[in-house]
């Protein structure tokens, strides 16, 4: 799986750079949240720009990571949702839970 | 003129085939000239019920072995679109899944694929067939 990882200030910003973000390789992107939060980050920013399709398997992922930042007193924010991205969210009314950004800079203007 | 479509499909039991699958059902979606909806989003909505039902299979009804096969029936009519994904394992019970919660205190990390697959078909069955189980999908091309 295509991820990026940068840090600005104390929150770490994970590009996602897959068209999917589906049930074959989402473990990725959990196992890339998990290793930040080991190392300490507690306020993540997952920028979806590139991301065409979802399935509940890489919302369950975006799901337990805002649950794991919520336990360390962070969160976990979303950024560049495209259209049918968000409708995922919104048929499945995570977009209540989540707070969503149209860029990562604006959602870095956030904390 | 004839224009029943029926698209038999065969692929092994590994996620790798998630996104080929769902590129055949958005393709599927826009060869339907009966169809007056928005293509588009029929596109979208096969491509999401095809990869989460095929997940199932993978997952939950195969035990995720990979050297089983997911097969899959396509039929398309004048006035409806049946999809059934069919396993070889021991499946599970479709009315037994959990139901997503909404609020934030109890958020769920699985259990969402059956969920939309019931939001975007008009109805939805799972049973027991030779070999295996099949999940029955079925959306009325209004």
């Amino acid at each position: 799986m295509n991820l990026k990882t940068e840090t600005n200030a104390k929150v770490k910003v994970i590009f996602v750079r897959e068209e999917r973000l589906d049930a074959h390789n989402s473990d990725e992107l959990k196992s890339e949240m998990n290793r930040l939060f080991e190392e300490g980050a507690k306020d993540l920013v997952i920028d979806l720009k590139e991301v065409r399709f979802i399935d509940s398997s890489g919302l369950g992922v975006l799901v337990s990571g805002f649950k794991n930042s919520s336990t360390r007193q962070g969160t976990l924010k979303l950024s560049g949702l495209q259209s049918q991205v968000k409708s995922m969210f919104e048929l499945t009314r995570l977009h209540r839970v989540f707070d969503i950004f149209p860029t990562v800079d604006e959602a870095l203007g956030n904390f | 003129m004839k224009n029943e479509i029926e698209l038999q499909i065969r692929v092994p039991n590994q996620t790798r085939y998630l996104s080929l699958i769902g590129r055949i059902g958005e393709n599927l979606a826009q060869e339907l000239d009966r169809f007056d909806g928005d293509k588009n989003a029929l596109a979208q909505h096969l491509n999401v019920v095809l990869t989460e039902a095929m997940t199932n299979a993978i997952k939950h009804a195969n035990a995720a072995d990979p050297d089983k096969d997911v097969f899959i029936r396509i039929l398309v009519s004048d006035t409806e679109l049946c999809i059934d994904v069919y396993d070889s394992g021991q499946g599970f019970d479709l009315n037994d899944l959990p139901s997503p919660v909404f609020d934030t205190d109890h958020l769920i990390e699985k259990g969402r694929g059956i969920f939309i697959i019931k939001s975007l078909m008009d109805t939805v069955v799972y049973r027991k067939c030779e070999n295996g189980n099949v999940l029955e999908m079925k959306k009325l091309l209004r």
